[in-house]
């Protein structure tokens, strides 16, 4: 924790550090979506003829719709027609053990600082490595396996799990959920599949690593959690992508399900390529993210920290079904330069009793554009339902902007809901006391901010705060003087 | 130490300081008292590099070096330190935390390695313990919900913790009660060194009586009026500035 603003140093000079690619041979689609592509897509991946179908019903469904209006941020129109709905690296099978992987994705690990290996440092941690379109790893499978975890791509899951995803998968964000799910629904290529069996806690954290590499496609991953009663597990993803001038789509849908007690915590540290100083290139960050509090008493928690994308448009939800369900989300989302953001989360009480607590920390520098939007709805049967929202922007500079949007409806009268919000910025009183102890105006940058969004820092799986207390530090380099 | 030639500083056009001039030795505690408006904390922020204060003529040497053309930051790390009339808060950073990012971007400056962490430890509740600072307060983030004197003795634990050459303290008496200005000049006068200088801002010849000084300049209208030992102050009580100065002081 005390280096953690000595490693911010180490980075200054590289704006961003991921922002390389890496050499491979890849199989992949011409641009172009119809319904031979959606077939073609499904046939290669060998899956059962029900999955074919619900992709090809998802595509028709999303020809009929239009691209939502109502967010904050702009952007050009997209040509979904000039994507490319299919990359992976090349190989004749998924490599059986880790020995086998191609070097050069090794490699990219190795440069992310991610090694593919069941490493010591990382020994709480299994890691799935998603490389554009496809899975390329996974570790730590065996020892999960005992206690009767699944950890694997959604791709073998609809192999050796058929029933669990066709039970699961689109339970939560139905196909015609939204545009973007539809889109994800009739394309997506891999992902996460995560099952703990009842009464099992899993004893490490599970991660996804999502790489962009080939230009000019999307990456709609789809990862589904599933929690059986009284299990726990903690989930983390983190993402990276090449610097390129053109902006790249990222079109995911994570599902979430927990049973009677069951809890799934699952964060994100999202890094992104952002685009440059002057708005140019970055990834179009359009998420669907929704958690199903199926059974009694149990808790969804979201976690994000949101550094990258030139635009992050996404709202982790809850769907406070069972009694005494819980949903929390905490988020931090950064803009510098030129990035958008517009994001928040839903927190929706069906269930008896139900509580739901939301911390929101936004902070805007340079030219860039946040916005915290999100809805706490109270149905008539959520007898005693309570919800505590807490939205706090910090603003750096004259030329950013933060914007707080709260939908609340209360459908029934015991509910108890309670909003605060505040905006501040750092001030030149701070920044002048941090210096005037010897710390560098860019260390007391991340100084202050970290400490604003300390009560979300602390909800990170201690392996990755340090990670994402750097991160903060570097997104905000050059915000200020 | 410290030399200062000629000063003239101006706030949007306004001139405050007009040719202030002043040495200050190594080993030496220095007064400085003057009326308000006079200039005293302006030259405390010049001193200490606070951005918005235009140096419209004269120089600053800081041992060998130009200490107008160094950041806050590289001051800080030179060694001077600026006890703050209204330390700010800062939360969500821990007080201790902020202590040790301090502690650690100075030595970082001189090439020395981090503290280590036991050392730090031990230092730290050794000097807090001194100044009747308990664990709690080292925990509570910096300096939110402080009362006025628990501020101003943090200020003296940091300044006994980062070990400057040149000790600057700006009103650092301003609403503190007897017992807490006692505890905060015994805090000082327990770093008084012979390498390390003082320059203790007052308005009140009060917090003399605890830190003695070897000299006392009175400043009226951006110069200083008059120098001389600490019987000076004593003058300046019963006479007022005023009186002592012989004119008549723009308010």
């Amino acid at each position: 924790m005390a280096t953690a603003l000595e490693t911010v140093k180490d980075y200054t000079g590289s704006e961003y550090k991921y922002g390389f690619t890496t050499p491979v041979e890849e199989e992949r689609f011409p641009p172009g979506l119809d319904e031979d592509v959606v077939r073609r897509l499904s046939a290669i991946k060998r899956e059962p003829a029900w999955l074919t179908e619900w992709r090809v019903a998802a595509l028709r469904r999303w020809q009929t719709m239009t691209l939502p209006d109502w967010q904050k941020p702009t952007f050009p129109p997209i040509d979904f027609q000039a994507i490319s709905y299919y990359a992976a690296p090349k190989q004749k099978e998924r490599p059986k053990s880790l020995d086998e992987i191609d070097p050069e994705i090794r490699r990219t690990y190795d440069k992310l600082g991610i090694p593919i290996r069941e490493q010591e440092i990382l020994a709480g941690v299994a890691v799935d490595y998603v490389f554009d379109s496809v899975s390329v790893a996974t570790t730590f499978k065996k020892k999960l396996e005992e206690l009767g975890v699944v950890f694997c791509s959604i791709s073998e899951a609809v192999q050796e799990h058929p029933e669990l995803v066709r039970k699961y998968l689109g339970s939560v964000v139905p196909p015609g959920d939204n545009f973007f799910a539809a889109l994800n629904s009739a394309v997506f290529s891999d992902g996460s599949f995560v099952y703990v069996p009842k009464g099992v806690r899993c004893p490490m954290e599970l991660s996804t690593y999502f790489r962009i590499n080939a230009a000019g496609t999307g990456q709609f991953e789809r990862t589904l959690i599933i929690a059986d009663e009284g299990s726990y597990v903690s989930y983390l993803e983190g993402c990276t992508a090449p610097m390129r001038d053109e902006n790249q789509l990222h079109a995911a849908v994570v599902e979430l399900v927990a049973l009677d007690d069951a809890e799934i915590k699952y964060s994100t540290v999202q890094n992104w390529y952002p685009g440059d100083k002057d708005g140019k290139g970055g990834i179009y960050n359009f998420v669907t993210k929704r958690g199903a509090c199926r059974g009694r008493r149990s808790k969804i928690s979201w976690t994000q920290v949101e550094t990258g994308s030139a635009i992050t448009w996404k709202y982790p939800s809850c769907i406070l079904q069972g009694d005494d369900s819980v949903g929390e989300f905490y988020s931090v989302a950064v803009t510098n330069n030129h990035q958008q953001a517009d994001t928040g989360t839903k927190m929706i009480h069906i269930g008896k009793r139900t509580r739901s607590r939301i911390v929101s920390k936004g902070i805007s520098a340079g030219r860039s554009d946040n916005t915290y939007r999100g809805l706490v709805r109270i149905l008539k049967s959520a007898e005693g339902a309570r919800n505590h929202t807490q939205c706090d922007s910090m603003l750096i500079g004259e030329h950013c902007g933060a914007h707080t949007v709260p939908y609340i409806e209360v459908h029934n009268r015991t509910a108890r809901c309670e909003h605060e919000a505040t905006t501040s910025k750092i001030s030149e009183d701070q920044l002048f006391y941090c210096r005037q102890r010897g710390i560098s105006e860019e260390d007391a940058v991340a100084l202050i901010v970290n400490g604003f969004c300390r009560e979300v820092m602390n909800e990170l799986p201690m392996e990755f705060a340090v990670e994402a207390r750097k991160l903060l530090g570097i997104s905000l380099e050059g915000s200020v003087g | 130490m410290l030399t200062i030639e000629n000063l003239e500083v101006s706030v949007e056009g306004k001139p405050i300081l007009k040719g202030l001039s002043l040495t200050v030795e190594a080993g030496r505690v220095h007064a400085i008292m003057g009326p308000n408006g006079s200039g005293k904390s302006t030259l405390a922020h010049v001193l200490a590099g606070r951005e918005g204060y235009e140096v419209t003529g004269g120089s600053v040497r800081f041992g060998e070096e130009d200490l107008l053309a160094m950041e806050p930051e590289e001051r800080a790390q030179a060694g001077l330190f600026l006890a703050m009339q209204y330390p700010v808060e800062i939360p969500g950073v821990a007080n201790m935390y902020f202590l040790r990012q301090a502690i650690n971007a100075i030595r970082k400056a001189r090439g020395q390695d981090e503290i280590p962490a036991a050392e730090f430890m031990r230092k730290v509740r050794e000097q807090a313990k001194l100044l009747g600072i308990g664990e709690e307060l080292l925990k509570r983030d910096l300096n939110a919900g402080f009362s006025g004197g628990e501020k101003k003795r943090n200020e003296i634990l940091q300044m006994a913790m980062l070990e400057p050459r040149l000790c600057i303290l700006d009103e650092t008496d301003s609403g503190l009660d007897i017992d807490a200005l006692r505890t905060v000049a015994d805090g000082v006068n327990r770093l008084r060194s012979p390498e390390r200088a003082f320059l203790v801002i007052t308005h009140y010849q009060r917090l003399l009586d605890y830190i003695v000084p070897d000299v006392v300049h009175v400043m009226a209208d951006g110069r200083i009026r008059r120098s001389g030992g600490p019987e000076l102050a004593r003058e300046l009580e019963e006479r007022g500035y005023e009186g002592l100065l012989g004119t008549r002081l723009a308010a």
